[in-house]
């Protein structure tokens, strides 16, 4: 008899000494590499101050850090245990944020807590993945090449996604469907059927560019041309671009980039920071924090790999996926490789929520890692 | 189980794919980076530079203009303005408004304000009102605290020490037109607020005054604030300018004419330099400069005295009896009356059945050509001119410099005229009449010069007859003089007559006569008729000048030159409706020669 909230186990938990011993310390230093230079660059970004940013984000970082701690410390078994649970909590707070959105004014994404706004629609990214992987541990190979079987599935992606886009947040909208997309190629959906899905969004692209807000229009008009409008919506990309471009190969020195301490460059504390961090490091500087993210995808991918559960597995590949959407569009936006659609890049661009979530994600491979010899049983 | 198997081994499969995928696409990042960080580096940086560095153009200080002493006659004077800082205040309307408190501000300026303060950044200092004096500054400085965002800032304004008295000279500055920037491509005009030279001096030497700009490289940020300084390149000051004038006498002239109008200007014989160049009314160059309401433009323009008008220049004038020396040059040159060739005047001729009259109805009696100069008998130059002609008297005139611009290099200068018997035939296709000979004879009729022009005549007779050539430049050397072949004989008898004219009993000038240190003044007075006083007027009781309204009454000319007997000063005296060449030019001209002399105690012969 299937029951969604029970799951059985074959093995024996870990103690928290054997857990803690089994972390992984240079994963954990590659995330605190990029969070130092996360702050760093905060650092800059203010003129050369631990105000207003850096010293925030210092502390943000701290508490998810040890957020990612008690998150790796809880057996994998746990995150499939309440996997559906979580997905429908989140999904109701994502709820609540859409009504009070249409009551309250214009976009609103965030519940506040009083000590930090959540987005609900963070907590989604991670809530589908535990929830897709959960579905898909407990199906058969079988089931997932059949179009009945992809049903929940779909459903567990299209409504949240649905809802997010609605708030309106095309980037997070955008990355929860990529994720999906990722996790069902991961587990064996037939290429053919996503030949069909991307045929379907070529067909209705006129439509879906009616339903685009004027201002997400104007992204990615901008984007296909940025001097249509250098002096309004182009300008982000165009002075990215100037601000990249002249950094050069080393660099123009920390505190030391005219772009961004002259104000050309906007957002350069969240969404542009990859940008003032490439104008101060040059091309070194910034292709050194893409190698250290290329190592955090390999460990998490390598962690996936030599885990034996399924479900533990798929986690992994989908957390890590997500964050590799944040690093690559985040990247890919300010350097004009694609519109900006306002993508966050994790651990270096200041934000509460991205922070949490994503070491949350982090404790989850990390907890996947530390139980890989563990199997956990199809119901 | 073998499905399950299946499962496992598709998820680490496609797991693969996915990471080796996700890996590369970060690689496609690396080459983006390297793409626009080493490919198109250079063209990023210069628009990086672009962004930040802000070129300004440094003005640099206008040329000063001297008098020939050393007097300065347009100077930069340092001039306090009130700027108000948008951003500093918490409320501009209140600042504004307490400003108003201490020192009213017009409708018009409060207006230009709100408007500057609409079109700039709140950062821009915008201007409240500027040539504050020393007292204004201190009021507002003392009431600071209730001004918050009101700045007191130093610029340079130009000053012109001797206002009113040396505008026709000097000029003025004012802001640069829209045909100024089309005419030349200097930066500096772009610059807000510059001022270039619009009359004048000012403007003749405008590119020696001017001086080269420098150049201020600053740092901006995004929203055109001003960050550092990245490097100062000087510019270079205008040049002085040392002109002929004495500012003494130039004030003395100016004074002289007290209410009257009209021109003066006095030159040195020989050099041709001008010391005294002055057309009254002026008008304040300094209000100019500083830029005056478009009313009081019109006011400017409207005034019947003209005071925008450069008399000096541009003023035409009928020299009257001033010209009998070039008539009577003339028939000695010709030969057509010899020193000794003596006229009747019995106070009126006729020709056919026109009478011409003297000015002295009675007569003359018998005179020579001397005596004719010392009374400006009329009948006497009536009869010369006839005997000959009126082309040798035209090209007399010529030789002495009448009817043709002396192109000083100031603007508006007219040419007057010469009239012969060619021009008349091209002007009015009809020939010409003796009677306009006898006319012309008197300095009457078509002729028309200006004062400038006399007072080179003059300096050219007293100097015996070098073609000398006014100007406004200090000279240093004696310019080589080229002769005019004029018989030194013929000319001393004209500076005989001339000498009459005011030193001896019965000469029109007889009362403007001097002798400072042994050193004696020529001269001779014209008055010419502006309209004859009509049959109505007489019985009506109007006969005299002074009862005319004052744009109906006769100009009066005055030229001369002293000291007689070793010249070094001519003058040329204007005075529009001045009613007597000898009660009211005569005066001027002689006052202002004799200041000249005191002023000159390095007058010496020359050989």
């Amino acid at each position: 008899m299937y029951k969604f909230y029970e799951t059985s186990f074959k093995s024996q938990s870990l103690t928290l000494k054997e857990k803690f011993q089994s972390l992984n310390f240079a994963y954990l230093m590659f995330i605190m590499i990029l969070a130092s230079i996360g702050v760093t660059m905060l650092y800059s970004a203010a003129n050369g101050s631990w105000q207003p940013w850096a010293l925030n984000q210092l502390l943000r970082f701290c508490l998810g850090f040890a957020v990612m701690l008690v998150v790796a410390m809880i057996d994998v078994k746990y995150f499939m245990r309440y996997a559906y649970l979580f997905y429908f909590a989140t999904l109701v707070l994502l709820f609540i944020v859409e009504v009070s959105g249409h009551v309250g004014m214009g976009a609103q994404r965030w519940i506040n807590l009083g000590f930090m706004k959540l987005q609900p629609s963070e907590l989604m990214k991670i809530a589908m993945v535990l929830a897709l992987a959960r579905y898909f541990h407990g199906t058969s190979l079988q089931n997932i090449e059949t179009v009945r079987g992809l049903v929940t599935p779909l459903l567990i992606v299209l409504i949240p996604a649905f809802l997010v886009m609605t708030q309106p947040d095309l980037g997070t909208a955008l990355m929860l469907l990529f994720t999906a997309g990722a996790m069902f190629f991961a587990v064996g959906v037939q290429l053919w059927k996503f030949g069909v899905v991307l045929l379907g969004a070529i067909v209705s692209m006129p439509i879906a560019w009616n339903l685009l807000h004027d201002y997400q229009q104007n992204r990615v008009l901008t984007f296909l041309d940025p001097e249509r409008d250098p002096l309004g919506a182009g300008y982000h990309i165009i002075q990215s671009k100037i601000a990249l471009g002249s950094g050069g190969v080393f660099g123009k020195g920390f505190l030391k980039g005219t772009q961004s301490h002259l104000n050309f460059l906007p957002e350069k504390h969240t969404d542009f920071i990859f940008t003032m961090l490439s104008e101060e490091f040059g091309m070194i500087g910034a292709i050194f924090v893409v190698v250290v993210n290329i190592l955090v995808l390999v460990y998490s991918y390598a962690f996936a790999l030599r885990t034996t559960s399924y479900f533990g597995k798929l986690a992994a590949v989908g957390l890590a996926t997500n964050y590799f959407l944040y690093v690559m569009i985040n990247m890919a936006m300010v350097l004009g490789l694609i519109p900006v659609v306002g993508v966050p890049l994790p651990l270096i661009s200041y934000g509460g929520t991205v922070i949490l979530s994503v070491m949350a994600s982090f404790g989850i491979i990390l907890s996947v890692n530390i139980n890989r010899n563990i199997n956990i049983g199809k119901d | 189980m073998n499905r399950d198997n299946d499962k496992g081994k598709m998820l680490i499969g496609r797991s693969l794919i996915l990471a080796a995928g996700q890996v590369l696409l970060l690689f496609v990042i690396i080459a983006r980076l390297y793409y626009l960080q080493v490919y198109q580096a250079d063209k990023y940086k210069t628009l990086s530079d672009e962004n930040r560095i802000s070129t300004r153009l440094l003005v640099p200080p206008r040329g000063v203009i001297y008098d020939r002493h050393g007097e300065m006659l347009a100077t930069n004077r340092q001039n306090f303005q009130a700027m108000i800082v948008a951003e500093q205040t918490p409320n501009v309307q209140e600042t504004l408004d307490a400003f108003k408190k201490i020192m009213p501000l017009s409708e018009a300026e409060e207006e230009q304000i709100k408007k500057d303060l609409k079109k700039n950044r709140s950062f821009v200092p915008i201007k409240i009102k500027d040539n504050l004096s020393w007292e204004e500054v201190a009021r507002i400085q003392l009431n600071a605290p209730d001004l918050p965002g009101i700045i007191i800032d130093e610029g340079l304004t130009r000053y012109y020490p001797y206002g009113e008295k040396t505008a026709h000279v000097i000029g003025y500055v004012s802001s640069v037109s829209e045909q100024d920037i089309r005419r030349e491509s200097d930066p500096l005009l772009e610059v807000p607020g510059f001022k270039i030279g619009k009359a004048g001096i000012e403007k003749l030497y405008e590119k020696k005054l001017r001086g080269k700009s420098g150049n201020l490289k600053l740092e901006v940020n995004a929203f055109g604030r001003v960050m550092k300084e990245i490097e100062r390149v000087d510019g270079i000051p205008g040049e002085k300018v040392e002109l002929s004038l004495d500012a003494r006498l130039q004030s003395k002239a100016y004074d002289l004419f007290g209410e009257e109008t009209g021109a003066a200007v006095l030159l040195d014989v020989y050099s041709g330099e001008i010391l005294a160049f002055v057309s009254t009314p002026a008008y304040d160059p300094n209000l100019l400069t500083q830029g005056v309401s478009s009313k009081e433009w019109i006011e400017l323009n409207k005034n019947e005295h003209k005071p925008l008008m450069n008399k000096v220049l541009s003023g035409q004038y009928s020299p009257g009896s001033t010209f009998k020396m070039v008539v009577a040059l003339a028939a000695l040159e010709s030969g057509a009356i010899s020193p000794q060739t003596r006229s009747f005047c019995a106070g009126r001729m006729f020709l056919g059945n026109h009478a011409f009259h003297c000015w002295k109805r009675p007569g003359h009696g018998y005179l020579d050509v001397v005596q004719g100069l010392q009374h400006s008998c009329d009948i006497f130059f009536y009869e010369t001119a006839q005997k000959v002609g009126i082309n040798k008297i035209a090209e007399m005139a010529r030789r002495f410099g009448l009817g043709q611009k002396v192109n000083i290099g100031l603007e508006n200068e007219k040419a007057g005229l010469i009239p012969d018997s060619d021009w008349k035939r091209r002007r009015f296709g009809e020939p010409w009449q003796l009677g306009e000979t006898l006319i012309s004879g008197i300095g009457q009729g078509y002729i028309l010069t200006t004062p400038i022009q006399l007072a080179t005549m003059t300096a050219r007779i007293a100097n015996g007859g070098y073609r000398v050539k006014p100007t406004l430049v200090k000279t240093t050397e004696k310019p080589e003089l080229e002769k005019m072949n004029i018989s030194a004989a013929n000319l001393a008898l004209v500076r005989e007559g001339m000498f009459n004219v005011v030193n001896a009993p019965g000469g029109t000038a007889r009362g403007s006569y001097f002798d400072f240190h042994g050193m004696k003044m020529a001269g001779k007075t014209g008055t010419t008729q502006v309209r004859r006083i009509t049959m109505k007027e007489r019985q009506t009781g109007i006969v005299r000048q002074e009862d005319l309204p004052w744009k109906y009454r006769n100009h009066a000319v005055f030229v001369g030159y002293a000291p007689y007997d070793n010249p070094r000063y001519a003058v040329a005296v204007l005075v529009e409706h001045g009613r007597s060449g000898s009660a009211v030019a005569a005066p001027i001209g002689s006052k202002l020669l004799l200041e000249a002399l005191k002023l000159d105690a390095t007058a010496k012969p020359v050989e």
